[in-house]
């Protein structure tokens, strides 16, 4: 076995941190009430105008920085639209995404690097000292830190601050928040413009930092999965952080697995996941009384899933075929949603607002 | 009143008609063809793109040439293909194995029209099939990625799983083996073409776990960039393109697609009134898989060795695929000194004795 | 300061204007961006709105928009009932999908059977009940578990997805199909094929399909209780739930209808027009339609013809970029923009503009 799990767990924040940047954005703009399907869109104009700006001026900032410019000034056309024109969200949303994906593809035609780009290391003074552990956790560049900041960040400003206070009041209900006198629609422009520039900054780290170049639709879905995340994360932003890792770790062990040939090692991860659940299920029933198993259903589906698993490879299957092991995090999804019970999405979510209704 | 004729009548027949009228009374030769991707796609369409390119500026004035780019495989693709040929094109080329039966299709309605479907199998009489025996590079490529590995492990970023990147996995595989006994191959399969994030973290993982040499089946040039990012040496190869830029390193060479000869012949056939019907697969002696120059990277006595075992199989004096080789499960396939047959290798769908791991399906 | 005022009633005129002045504001729109990429903008325009239905070849184009037309309609049909009565399925690409691997699975199991009375209409249960299941899955898991409806159905797209890929290569891989990815042929698999009921129409089962749906769905809704239930709740569901709607019976009816049509649409998709179960099987169709829904004010009639007119700028925009080298981005950027200012326009059917301050409440 060649996997080293700290590179793995470094190569995992890498992964992650483009889904990481779009998915706080897009949670921001769904606390207040709106629902952006352009995220894909807003995504790869940022990658284009990253790629385009921080080669053209071999400044990575003015890169990233042009890039956040790019898709917070494109989300504006769907503010005008869903917030002045009143248009349907999921629709305009839609809409967003193919036009980002034909404009990023127009003004990328003939790209090139003029300038190398660098994005500085940010290594983390003592923390990037540990012997081993340090030099990879703690020596990434200055994006993977600013996404990880960028959640701590929003979880203040959104649940200790008046102004969080005041965006969560107006995604719970419209209304209510307009008698009350807040601003709905400046609130929901603010929110907007604020997830587009994340999803830029998240398209301009796909294009200077991971790939790190130009192609026609690099961002391949990943503005997608940032929407399944910040529902994954049922809209706490420290959660996004286990969503986006748990997307990025199984398609970098997916591959790693690949390499390495060693997929039984699944059966151990699957093994573990089950005991897991089991001891979830048992401390509940015994400290909560809640022992049915409709109390427990993300155990109990756990739990079944393992099984048949285990039954199929004792009848023989030769562990998951690699395609179908990228359902996971979809299917985890839904479990957690199902496992919340209620969900906790925003009341207002999608709903069209107009102050004289 | 004529529309309502038009369409009561037959396609078939109103395509005809509409062919009877002299729609293209000019003398030009009119090209048309059909790409997967976007021309600027880097790797496959690309170079078809460049392929075509070179034909229009063989002929200059006496070709009239039409593109369309990013037609996806499936009904699309039978429309964009019919409307070249209603455009009054005189031969179509059709770049993707999906447009297999679209191509057909077509063809079937348009008997004065010329076909050229590349890297598929099924052939009308004005439908030609054509393509290139990337293995022999592949075997060149295996050469030098076994002189060149000091970890012995070698990492092969696999894209669909078609016979066409099978053969490639086992003839890079066997000819790294001869040269170093000692070579381990890790494969991952991204089942894609081109998708440059997918095919970064591929690279970085096959990195992470020891491997110094990548070879790629997919189109873009991330993996290049991730192996000149990783520390240390890693080395890589050109695909479709030769990507001279990531050279003398981490790209060592490369395999070409050489169309344009291809596409130069092909045309002339058209405007000779001689075009038949054919199943082309040429390699590096007919110059449709071109070596891209090996780099400075490479000490001479690899260079050279790497470099006879090409002018080699340009010659025709050697075949990559030739006995003894078992098959994975140890079973014999080619016997001593045996070739493998253009059948088989047409549909391989096994991995070679060695290989570790199995191809999805 | 300009201001909107919601109108008691929506503006007649402006219901058929709108759409009209969004249509002309577009075509500046594009002309200028046509222009920008030096490309002849008056061509351009005639190529996308003119030629595919009364140009040169008409004769072809016009079937083509039809049978693109035809499963957009089906679907957004189906979608209009759940997005009425506020439930929202934005996973009817996942149920498309779902239809198509279920019917092609039911036909595929039948071959080579001649029986065409028995697997075709066997093939297209099956995928409405795919498609209906897929549908089921939110609706459920809503009714009993509260579970937001827009982001289960939305995951199931994912899965749907994988599965499909997966398939192509793996389960229902064609065996004759020399180890290439994707199922036989259901378009010359005669007892399953959906082909065109009459020739050069584009007239196939699918379209029919659709015409009846579309002729139901608007029965239903200005007729039939199903249909007042539907607005009522999605008008005020607290008047609904007083006149005795069930709520949960709306969901899971909501789903199961656009579900159902949305596998019916695949059904027809890949035995017909597509022809076989492939990665790249025609995408996006569940996503589109949610905007041909809207585009037609989930109102039947509308929701036809915004489905020709989403077709027709598919199909137009394939004739400018083969007439005017158009690149395919620009035709995205130009959908785009009309999709925006269609919905845009709209807003004055149900406001008005003043100007002046807000009064005093």
């Amino acid at each position: 076995m060649d996997i080293n799990p700290i590179l793995l767990l470094a190569a995992v924040m890498v992964a992650s941190t483009p889904v990481l940047l779009a998915a706080i954005g897009e949670l921001v703009v769904e606390r207040s009430g709106v629902l952006n399907l352009g995220v894909e869109g807003m995504m790869i104009t940022g990658a284009v105008f990253g790629y385009i700006i921080g080669h053209g001026s071999g400044s990575a900032i003015g890169g990233f920085a042009a890039a956040a410019l790019a898709g917070a000034c494109l989300s504006l056309i769907f503010g005008f639209l869903t917030q002045f024109l009143l248009t349907n969200q999921t629709a305009t949303g839609l809409g967003l995404t193919l036009f980002g994906l034909g404009l990023s593809s127009l003004v990328g035609q003939g790209a090139t690097a003029t300038y190398p780009v660098t994005v500085p290391r940010l290594p983390i003074p003592l923390l990037s000292d540990i012997p081993s552990l340090g030099p990879i956790l703690f020596n990434h560049d200055a994006v993977v830190y600013l996404s990880i900041l960028l959640i701590v960040l929003v979880w203040f400003i959104m649940f200790r601050t008046r102004a969080g206070l005041i965006l969560r009041a107006t995604g719970e209900n419209h209304d209510a928040a307009h008698a009350l006198g807040y601003p709905v629609r400046l609130v929901r422009m603010l929110a907007i413009f604020f997830g587009g520039g994340c999803a830029g900054l998240a398209g301009a780290y796909i294009s200077l930092v991971r790939v790190p170049q130009w192609t026609d639709g690099i961002t391949a879905g990943a503005g997608w999965i940032a929407l399944a995340i910040v529902v994954f994360a049922s809209w706490k932003p420290f959660r996004l952080l286990i969503g986006a890792y748990l997307f990025g770790g199984v398609t970098v062990l997916q591959l790693n697995l690949q390499a390495d040939g060693t997929l039984a090692l699944l059966d151990i991860a699957i093994g573990l996941l089950a005991v897991a659940a089991a001891v979830v299920w048992l401390t509940r029933s015994i400290t909560k009384k809640a022992a049915a198993p409709m109390d427990n259903l993300l155990s109990v589906i756990i739990l079944v899933l393992s099984v048949v698993y285990g039954l199929l490879r004792l009848a023989g299957m030769q562990t998951i075929p690699i395609e179908y092991l990228s359902m996971l995090p979809y299917l985890a999804t839904i479990a957690v949603l199902v496992g919340l019970r209620a969900s906790n999405a925003p009341a207002s979510l999608g709903k069209t607002f107009h102050a004289s209704t | 009143m004529k529309r309502r004729t038009l369409l009561a009548t037959g396609a078939s027949a109103a395509i005809a008609a509409a062919l009877g009228v002299p729609a293209r009374a000019q003398d030009k030769t009119k090209v048309g063809f059909i790409y997967v991707g976007p021309i600027n796609d880097g790797g496959w369409t690309q170079h078809h793109h460049h392929s075509a390119m070179e034909m229009v500026e063989h002929f200059g004035d006496a070709v009239d040439f039409v593109y369309q780019e990013s037609v996806p495989e499936g009904p699309d693709a039978e429309r964009a293909i019919t409307q070249m040929a209603l455009g009054g094109a005189d031969i179509i080329f059709t770049t993707s194995f999906g447009y297999m039966d679209p191509t057909i299709n077509v063809a079937a309605k348009f008997p004065d029209v010329k076909f050229e479907h590349a890297t598929g199998y099924k052939m009308a009489d004005n439908v030609s099939v054509y393509s290139a025996r990337f293995y022999e590079g592949r075997a060149v490529q295996g050469t030098l990625a076994g002189r060149m590995t000091q970890s012995n492990k070698i990492g092969y970023i696999a894209s669909v799983p078609i016979p066409e990147v099978v053969r490639g996995i086992n003839s890079a595989y066997l000819h790294a083996k001869k040269v170093n006994p000692d070579v381990e191959f890790k494969i991952i399969w991204i089942f894609e073409w081109l998708n440059p994030a997918k095919e970064a973290d591929a690279a970085k993982a096959l990195i992470e776990q020891g491997c110094d040499v990548i070879l790629q089946h997919t189109d873009s040039t991330a993996p290049q960039q991730a192996a000149k990012d990783a520390e240390g040496d890693v080395y890589t190869f050109g695909q479709a393109a030769d990507m001279a830029e990531f050279g003398p390193k981490p790209r060592i060479s490369s395999i070409i697609d050489e169309w344009a000869p291809y596409y130069i012949d092909r045309v002339q056939a058209v405007m000779d009134g001689t075009w038949s019907s054919t199943n082309t697969w040429d390699g590096i002696g007919a110059g449709m898989v071109g070596i891209g120059e090996i780099s400075s990277a490479v000490p001479d006595d690899v260079k050279a060795e790497a470099e006879a075992l090409r002018d080699q199989i340009a010659a025709g004096e050697y075949h990559p695929f030739t006995g003894p080789i078992n098959k994975q499960d140890g079973s014999v396939w080619l016997a001593e000194g045996e070739v493998a047959d253009d059948g088989t290798l047409a549909g391989l769908s096994f991995y070679v004795e060695g290989i570790d791991g199995d191809i999805p399906s | 300061m300009l201001r909107l005022e919601k109108r008691p009633q929506p503006s007649t005129f402006w219901t058929y204007a709108a759409p009209l002045v969004a249509v002309v504001v577009t075509i500046l729109l594009g002309m200028a961006l046509f222009a920008s990429l030096g490309k002849d903008p008056v061509g351009a325009i005639r190529a996308i709105f003119y030629e595919p239905l009364f140009g040169e070849f008409s004769f072809y184009y016009r079937p083509e928009v039809i049978k693109k037309a035809a499963p957009l309609i089906l679907i957004a049909t189906g979608l209009a009932f759940g997005f009425r009565a506020g439930v929202w399925n934005i996973g009817a690409e996942g149920q498309y999908i779902m239809g198509a691997i279920c019917g092609a699975g039911v036909a595929l199991a039948f071959y080579p059977s001649e029986s065409r009375w028995l697997v075709f209409p066997l093939a297209i249960i099956a995928g409405t009940i795919g498609g209906a299941v897929w549908g089921l899955i939110p609706a459920l898991l809503k009714v009993k578990f509260k579970t937001n409806e827009i982001l289960v159905s939305l995951m199931l797209v994912y899965v749907a997805q994988v599965l499909i890929t997966a398939f192509s290569s793996g389960l229902m891989r064609n065996p004759d199909g020399h180890g290439f990815p994707g199922s036989r042929n259901l378009s010359q698999y005669p007892a399953a094929a959906n082909s065109e009921l009459f020739a050069g129409t584009g007239i196939h089962w699918g379209v029919i399909a659709a015409l009846i749906a579309v002729a139901v769905a608007y029965v239903i809704l200005t007729r039939h209780q199903f249909g007042f239930d539907v607005r009522l709740a999605g008008q005020s569901p607290k008047a609904a739930s007083f006149s005795g709607v069930n709520p949960n019976k709306l969901v899971i009816l909501s789903l199961l209808l656009s579900g159902g049509l949305a596998g019916l649409a695949g059904v027809f998709e890949v035995t017909g027009p597509a022809g076989q179960i492939l990665g790249s099987f025609p995408k996006f169709y569940g996503f589109t339609a949610i905007i041909v829904a809207y585009l037609g004010r989930l109102h039947p009639v509308g929701i036809l013809m915004a489905g020709a007119l989403m077709a027709l700028t598919y199909i137009g925009g394939e004739v400018a970029q083969d007439r005017q080298q158009l690149p395919a981005a620009a035709i995205m950027v130009f959908q785009g923009m009309l999709l925006f200012s269609i919905l845009g326009v709209d807003v004055l059917t149900n406001y008005r503009l003043r100007f002046g301050k807000n009064e005093v409440r």
